[in-house]
């Protein structure tokens, strides 16, 4: 601990530092190898060394721990650690980022701003995802928040001359530097009663100090507030909407994916750290919150013509689960919001892949009226995107079923039974406009003619967010199996 | 072959919907032929379960089990009583034949309707058949996207509005009944160290009397809705006119009976306390006979004959529900063959509507009159409808009927009194009906020219119609096959029953519960009783008591 620095500090940081490298290496490669846009997309293979890289150390790191029986590995003096909790999470921001990357070159091309840096910040964001799920000290978190936040502003106004985009962009960017501001101002007081930094020892001070200590409730309050912008939970989701359809449509499955992911990863490292003790004035406050949350997702998700607003409201109801699994906080629960991040990547991504197929020159593709007809046009994104409402819908045997049982089965494990109706009722509800993406797709009419923007990469990236969409619901031994090695604790 | 037969059964039409999808979309009538053989095949594959299925045998035939999801405890177990042999072989017959009457009814997208047809068949004979509860509950979900799009796409003007209202109000119910089968699975935990979702090993588990009220609301949402009982019916009335035919067919004929078999397959033997809750079997029985009389006085008032036959759906499923909650023999038995009956009757009624409105494209009643004239063929087979569903004697729906009343009877007078009128009403709504549509003069110059039925049509009719007699002038294989799986239910509810000789009243059931010794000891004596007893719908001899208690034969449904 005290050791500046240990022979295996560097293997708790690898990836991040990968990721980083090859993130400035395309920045260099952009200019100096491809100045012709159309070459552009052979930077995919920067992306894709860097994910391979990331994904073999973190198989690296997997390995370590198994062979030395360890559950954790810490580096830096505690600041970083790794556990089974952060590679899982960081395997889904290798997917998450491998998957958006694959299909953003023929949506950019379209939208005519296909610039090399994008493959750049995609990577750059993943580094600070790193951190977010690694990270076990306050400044590491901190500063792996702002790394990631920050390229997302950037990549949420990437369409320069569109006035979406930009609006979008400036919302988030004054919202979230707002919610920084609250996050940053709970962790000084955590650091005033440590008198450290490293999350271990902000939960030992807490738990030395009375249940209803007034510091400790401020210091709750106000970094919950930073958190939940984060992952657009009620009342700090007004961001959400108005960034996820101002985004390009693969930036938005990226922010809906990998950054609510980490965030839910960052999260969990400070409510079942820090404030553990605390969990007694924070239970009741998380499941209002979380009422609250799926009350405004799915009711606001109603009225939308728009599929990315939609969706938006959509995966805000999506987080109000999650901290049920939180407010459970039992094993089940936790277990449960890995196994729910999970298949929310696949489904989630898969969503918004069809909306991105749905670009077309001329045609931004976003609305109701521009997925009407989809199964006489292009059957198998109609199929393929009814597997994905129906698993975000949670009907088995669609992978989303799974997250939502073991929501139900943690929320009635501990007794929260009002909970767990009122979660399940809210899936009625839901299933009525996901039902209206479908209405439009299987029973009305097409009303223009253009084909869908289909890449090898989309095709691809479809193809398997779909197979496993599905395959997690028919057979998820597997997968339960994988999502069990995150427990934290 | 042989210890996969359910399997078979079960994954036939997926078979057929896989290689369905690969025919090309347009060569429609390649792909009506395909469907048509699938799910003939489909039929024909279930008819050994009939010749191999042993009556008398005490638990599960047939199992198949295979570990599935070991992290979860869910189970790949299929296993057939008579019970769900009954409603099984109505799956694949009213699958198969709701399918041929589609041939020209369906002229766009023939490709997904029959698509779907096979997927929702798959669903519904996957429910008949799960033994293990996360099993059953994919397959009861399953069912919930093919008929969506059933109605919702090849559905009449408000389609859109009746196919999500089904939607909804089905997934509503069934996600709270997840929650009761999560809370029996947790407890289940909680006692024996292990999660499961195995139907046998949940029924092992002790709950207190109010977690079990508390389960039995659960399950009761998501099984009243899909009945439908009344006041969750809404759904129905809606979702049967909008339907083309072949989806109200299979609607009113299978999918309502999967509510009825979650209440006899899941409610009763899982939690038999609060199956036998004094104020529990009250309410049931007053919905019941609400469902009953109420569903009998819309429909005499109503001018669409299709929701004429939507409503008697909802009078006709109030019997089988009294007839569970009768809880007695009788009724239990009368009930799942008045489900059988239904099947077949209500089913016919719905062709019967499809054929003429294939001819008229109105199902106003007052566009007929005098049909009979016209269409004698079909003024024939409307009548052996008609009047089986009212209840004819010698027709299938009279001995269904007659044995929930008989078992209502011995369970409370009054519930007897009350459901008896809408037998009454019944054959007033139907005889009317009959009346205002067939016979007189023909009043309307439309009607002249109707062509009478075709051969494929009156083809559709003849298993039924078959059926129907058969049920009706010789009932008794159906209750021999019903008896074992009926007498192991009221054991498992009442475990005094047939030591008392089988007086005793509705209300005062629970009263030999909890003495386990007792319990157990008259548990003996029924099963060497049920030996002698040769015909079900007969009194049994009153002199039980005597009889002294044989070696005990394996627990009901337990063992494996």
């Amino acid at each position: 601990m005290s050791q500046f620095y240990t022979s295996t500090d560097h293997f708790t940081i690898i990836p991040a530092v990968m990721l980083a490298l090859f993130g400035c290496a395309i920045l260099l490669f952009d200019f100096l190898v491809f100045p012709d846009p159309r070459q552009r997309k052979y930077l995919l293979i920067f992306v894709a060394l860097a994910e391979g890289f990331t994904g073999y150390a973190l198989y690296r790191q997997t390995e370590w721990l198994t062979a030395n029986g360890q559950t954790s590995l810490t580096g830096f003096g505690g600041s970083v650690t790794v556990d089974g909790f952060g590679i899982f999470f960081n395997w889904i921001f290798v997917i998450a980022a491998m998957i958006v990357a694959v299909v953003s070159y023929k949506y950019l091309e379209i939208s005519g701003e296909h610039h090399g840096e994008y493959y750049g910040l995609i990577l750059f964001a993943q580094s600070g995802m790193y951190f977010l799920a690694t990270g076990t000290d306050l400044i590491t978190l901190f500063i792996g928040l702002e790394l990631m936040a920050l390229t997302f502003y950037v990549m949420v106004g990437f369409l320069r001359t569109d006035k979406r985009s930009n609006e979008a962009a400036i919302k988030y960017l004054l919202l979230g530097a707002f919610s920084s501001g609250f996050l940053v101002y709970g962790f000084s007081l955590m650091y005033g009663m440590a008198g450290s930094t490293k999350l271990a020892v902000v939960a030992e001070a807490i738990r030395q100090r009375p249940l209803w200590d007034p510091v400790v409730f401020l210091a709750l309050a106000t970094t919950s507030v930073g958190l939940l912008f984060k992952i657009s939970a009620a009342p700090f989701h007004m961001w959400a909407p108005d960034a996820y359809e101002g985004a390009p449509t693969t930036v938005t499955a990226y922010l809906a994916v990998a950054s609510k992911a980490a965030s839910i990863a960052f999260l969990l490292r400070i409510f079942m750290g820090p404030f553990w003790s605390a969990k007694e004035v924070w239970e009741p406050i998380l499941s209002v919150v979380a009422v609250l949350t799926m009350t405004v997702g799915n009711l606001a998700a109603i009225n939308q013509t728009n599929i990315k607003r939609l969706l938006a409201y959509s995966s805000i109801s999506h987080a109000g689960y999650m901290l049920l699994g939180l407010v459970a906080g039992n094993d089940t629960g936790i277990n449960g919001i890995a196994v729910y991040v999970m298949v929310y990547t696949f489904m989630n991504l898969g969503a918004f892949l069809v909306v991105v197929a749905l670009r077309r020159q001329n045609i931004i593709g976003e609305d109701l009226d521009d997925i009407a007809g989809l199964m006489s046009r292009s059957p198998g994104y109609a199929v393929l995107m009814l597997i994905f409402l129906l698993s975000l819908a949670g009907i088995p045997p669609t992978a989303g079923f799974l997250g939502k049982y073991y929501i139900f089965l943690s929320l009635i494990q501990t007794g929260h039974f009002t909970l767990a109706v009122i979660g399940t009722l809210y899936v009625a509800v839901a299933i009525y406009y996901y039902f209206k993406i479908v209405r439009s797709m299987f029973i009305r009419e097409s009303t223009e003619k253009a084909p869908m923007a289909t890449s090898a990469g989309l095709r691809l990236a479809l193809g398997v967010s779909g197979v496993l969409t599905l395959a997690i619901g028919v057979y998820p031994e597997p997968f339960l199996r994988l999502a069990q090695t995150s427990l934290l604790r | 072959m042989d210890q996969h037969l359910l399997s078979i059964v079960l994954l036939t039409p997926m078979a057929g919907l896989l290689v369905l999808l690969f025919l090309p979309a347009k060569s429609k009538n390649l792909i009506r032929l395909w469907a048509n053989l699938a799910s003939l095949a489909g039929f024909l594959i279930s008819l050994p379960l009939v010749s191999r299925f042993q009556t008398g045998v005490a638990g599960f035939q047939m199992e198949e089990r295979a570990d599935w999801i070991p992290t979860l405890g869910a189970h790949y177990h299929l296993g057939i009583d008579g019970i769900s042999l009954l409603l099984v072989m109505l799956t694949t017959l009213m699958g198969f034949l709701s399918i041929l009457s589609s041939w020209n009814a369906i002229q766009d997208r023939t490709k997904e309707y029959y698509a779907m047809f096979l997927l929702l068949q798959t669903g519904m004979i996957g429910v008949f058949l799960a033994l293990d509860f996360f099993l059953f509950y994919i397959f009861w979900e399953l069912v919930l996207v093919p008929m969506y799009f059933i109605i919702g796409v090849w559905g009449g003007p408000r389609k859109l509005y009746a196919a999500i209202k089904f939607f909804l109000y089905t997934l509503a119910g069934s996600v709270l009944m997840l929650l009761g089968i999560l809370t029996l699975y947790f407890q289940h935990f909680k006692q024996f160290g292990f999660y499961t979702f195995e139907i046998s090993d949940l029924m092992k588990t002790d709950l207190t009397l109010g977690m079990q009220q508390w389960v039995f609301w659960a399950f009761f949402v998501g099984f009243a809705i899909k009945v439908p009982m009344f006041p969750f019916h809404t759904w129905l009335p809606d979702a049967h006119v909008e339907a083309p035919t072949a989806g109200s067919v299979i609607l009113a004929a299978v999918l309502l009976k999967m509510g009825t078999y979650g209440f006899l397959r899941f409610s009763l033997p899982l939690l038999p306390r609060a199956s036998m809750d004094k104020t529990i079997v009250e309410i049931l029985a007053v919905l019941s006979i609400v469902g009953i009389i109420y569903g009998a006085l819309v429909s005499l008032m109503q001018q669409d004959w299709k929701k004429l036959v939507a409503y008697s759906s909802v009078s006709h499923l109030g019997f089988c529900t009294l007839g569970i909650f009768s809880m007695n023999p009788n009724g239990i038995a009368g009930s799942v063959l008045q489900q059988i009956n239904h099947g077949i009757s209500t089913g016919m009624l719905f062709l019967v509507i499809g054929i003429i409105y294939e001819r008229r494209h109105t199902r106003e009643i007052s566009e007929y009159g005098g049909l009979g004239h016209v269409m004698p063929r079909f003024a024939v087979i409307f009548a052996i409808a008609m009047l089986s569903s009212a209840g004819l004697p010698l027709l299938n729906g009279f001995i269904g009927e007659f044995t929930i009343l008989q078992g209502a009877f011995e369970a409370n007078r009054a519930w007897a009194a009350f459901a008896v009128t809408g037998v009454i009403l019944g054959a007033a709504y139907l005889l009317w009906l009959y009346q205002r549509t067939m016979l007189g003069q023909v009043t309307n110059g439309k009607n002249l020219g109707l062509p009478d039925m075709s051969f494929r049509e009156v083809a559709v009719f003849v298993p039924l119609i078959a059926w129907a007699i058969w049920i009706g002038v010789y009932p008794k294989p159906y209750f021999d096959i019903l008896r074992q799986p009926v007498t192991e239910i009221v054991e498992r509810v009442r475990p005094g029953y047939f030591q008392a000789g089988g007086q005793i009243n509705g209300g005062q059931g629970p009263g030999a519960r909890g003495q386990g010794e007792a319990a157990r000891s008259a548990r003996d004596i029924s099963k060497t009783l049920r030996a002698e007893r040769a015909s079900f719908p007969r009194p049994r001899p009153a002199a039980a008591a005597g009889t002294p208690p044989g070696p005990r034969p394996p627990a009901p449904g337990g063992d494996r």
